[in-house]
């Protein structure tokens, strides 16, 4: 019986390795060629061994990106930054109303306009693109056009709406006997209370708004205000195609998430996956 | 569930009042602060995701360029009737929606069956699961975007691509290296494994969660009912996380419709087959980005929408068939 089970835990772990290291290879395939010269990243599994590491390709990006006309790294960083931080900061605060709204508070219509937000949870944003691009065509080229379709979210106060539902609803009701109003009930007693739903939205929002590609590219052409993600597809499709300085930026792209992944995975893998299986 | 009257949606507390059963006092105020709290989001929603809908199925209609002189012109389902009938529109239209089916039909199942494999697998009571765990989730904080630059180079046609070095070995040099996004027969099957790779460590955690709520109990019954490995999975594991099952099914869904960036980077720098794996969001992109005509990307749009509602519909009404089933 023994080791039948120890056969199995083996079995178990080898299957694993093999699988993580299939799905990591990409992953530091990327991280490897960043450091290493054009040459050596595209040649077959030579572009697996660290040979020849230097930080040149990270010193490439800059320099190539050095000018008003092709824009500036730090400026794509900037970009990126303030759009995914604005939306993110600003979802939070209003899809976490609604939620509350739709989840706690009695009103006239409320059922009605609840369903409304159910059906648009399923509508794509790539299906508002085009007839939103006509919008705002007066928009086009700023910052404020790649944020503002993104703030609302359905989904966001979808799952702000299951979470507080399932909350424990005595606290706030004490909280309202003791004569907090329903926005002070929700400020002070609910939002503190819920910091796992807060941690799932802001981390699916970030995630989508930081990879953001198909919006922009629609939007903008002026370096000033591109986003990373598509100053690194224009980045690869250079010629002649630097290999070494195209992962440089991918690595810089992603670094700073898979950090933050890194630090707090633990909670980030619950507090996501929780908040979806409460369906 | 309390409303009783019709109300217009987004009114302001100054609309006529229904009857309803008294409650606690306060809950009468609560109507001025709900809807003030929830104006931003529907404002939002109603602006960006509702009217948008509505401009598209109006430009489809019409005739319209950005920066046209002339007004535009009524054409009726011109457009519409053009994309199913017209060889010129018709011919990578109907390419687009054929590969979009067939990126989903590949993706829902594999990308499912497989995020449950490694849930399963991650579900056992080995030590330092965590950390596979990590390694199978990483690639979901990667921006699509550089997914496709990282596999462009796995999928290199020559003989130093990564993919074509793994096949040169495992076949001892007998097979040639294979331009595996240029070539029709394999470009399709490229996508969907480096978007397989980027997408399936979210639904495994999904699941997982899932599994980890499943009653320990459950399972030693089955076992004292002898049942082996497979039978546990079929009676307890799979009837444990039916529901969590049918959310990612239609969450990959739609997911799967919504394929673009990594086709257009694909398409625009590593010339990657376009008839083979054109989706029909590149469509809509196309018609803007290449013939600026807003009412045949509308009208791509409509059409977009309408198969993603009736799939879903479709889906859901099938899959809960089989649940009461």
């Amino acid at each position: 019986m023994k080791t039948r089970k120890t056969l199995a835990a083996v079995r178990g772990y080898a299957i694993l390795t093999v699988l993580a290291a299939l799905m990591f290879a990409p992953i530091y395939y990327l991280i490897i060629g960043s450091f290493k010269p054009s040459a050596e990243v595209l040649n077959g599994f030579g572009g697996f061994l660290p040979v020849d590491l230097s930080f040149n390709n990270y010193a490439k990006v800059f320099a190539s990106l050095s000018s008003d006309s092709t824009g500036y790294f730090l400026q794509y960083v900037l970009n990126s930054l303030t759009i995914s931080g604005v939306i993110v900061i600003v979802g939070l605060v209003i899809n976490s109303m609604a939620g509350y709204a739709f989840a706690r508070l009695e009103w006239m219509g409320r059922d009605k306009v609840f369903l409304i937000v159910v059906i648009l949870v399923i509508v794509p944003f790539e299906s508002a693109a085009i007839p939103l691009l006509f919008m705002l065509q007066g928009e086009r080229d700023t910052l404020l056009v790649q944020i503002i379709p993104f703030l609302a979210n359905a989904f966001s106060v979808y799952l702000f709406y299951t979470s507080f539902l399932s909350s424990n609803a005595s606290v706030e009701e004490a909280a309202r006997i003791d004569g907090l109003g329903a926005f002070g009930t929700f400020v002070r007693v609910v939002a503190p209370n819920s910091k796992p739903v807060f941690a799932t939205v802001a981390i699916l929002t970030f995630l989508s708004s930081w990879g953001q590609f198909l919006w922009p590219s629609l939007t903008t052409s002026d370096p000033a205000v591109r986003p990373l993600p598509l100053e690194m597809g224009a980045f690869s499709g250079l010629q002649p195609v630097d290999w070494g300085a195209v992962f440089a930026f991918g690595t810089m792209l992603v670094l700073p998430i898979l950090i933050l992944f890194l630090a707090f995975q633990r909670f980030f893998v619950q507090s996501v996956a929780s908040s979806a299986v409460k369906e | 569930m309390s409303t009783s009257l019709p109300a217009r949606e987004g009114a302001t507390a100054a609309g006529p009042s229904s009857p309803r059963p008294r409650r606690r006092n306060w809950r009468n105020r609560d109507r001025l602060p709900a809807i003030l709290m929830s104006l931003p989001a529907i404002v939002g929603l109603l602006v960006f995701v509702a009217a948008p809908f509505v401009v598209a199925i109006i430009l489809s209609f019409f005739n319209v360029h950005i920066g046209q002189v002339r007004p535009p012109q009524f054409l009726g389902a011109t457009y519409y009737i053009r994309l199913f009938t017209d060889p010129i529109y018709s011919g990578p239209f109907l390419r687009s929606l054929l590969n979009n089916f067939t990126f989903a039909i590949v993706v829902i199942p594999v990308q499912t069956g497989l995020a449950l494999a490694l849930a399963v697998l991650l579900n056992s009571k080995l030590r330092g699961m965590p950390v596979f765990r990590t390694f199978f989730f990483m690639p979901v904080v990667f921006p699509m975007a550089l997914v496709a630059v990282i596999w462009r180079l796995i999928f290199e046609r020559s003989d130093s691509g990564l993919l074509n070095a793994g096949v040169h070995f495992i076949t001892a040099g007998v097979a040639p290296a294979q331009d595996w996004l240029g070539s029709s027969a394999t470009a399709m099957g490229s996508i969907i494994l480096l978007s397989i790779w980027q997408g399936v460590g979210f639904q495994m955690i999904i699941i997982l969660a899932a599994l980890q709520e499943i009653p320990p109990d459950r399972y030693e019954a089955a076992q004292l009912d002898r049942a082996n490995a497979w039978q546990r999975f079929r009676n307890v594991t799979v009837p444990g996380i039916r529901n969590t099952l049918i959310f990612v099914i239609l969450l990959t869904t739609i997911y799967a419709f919504r394929v673009y960036d990594q086709v257009y980077i694909l398409i625009k720098t590593a010339s990657a087959n376009q008839d083979a794996v054109q989706t029909v969001l590149y469509q809509a992109t196309s018609a803007v980005f290449d013939q600026n005509n807003f009412s045949l990307a509308s009208a791509i749009t409509v059409v977009f929408f309408v198969i993603i509602v009736a799939i879903t519909l479709i889906q859901r009404a099938l899959l809960r068939q089989r649940n009461e089933g």
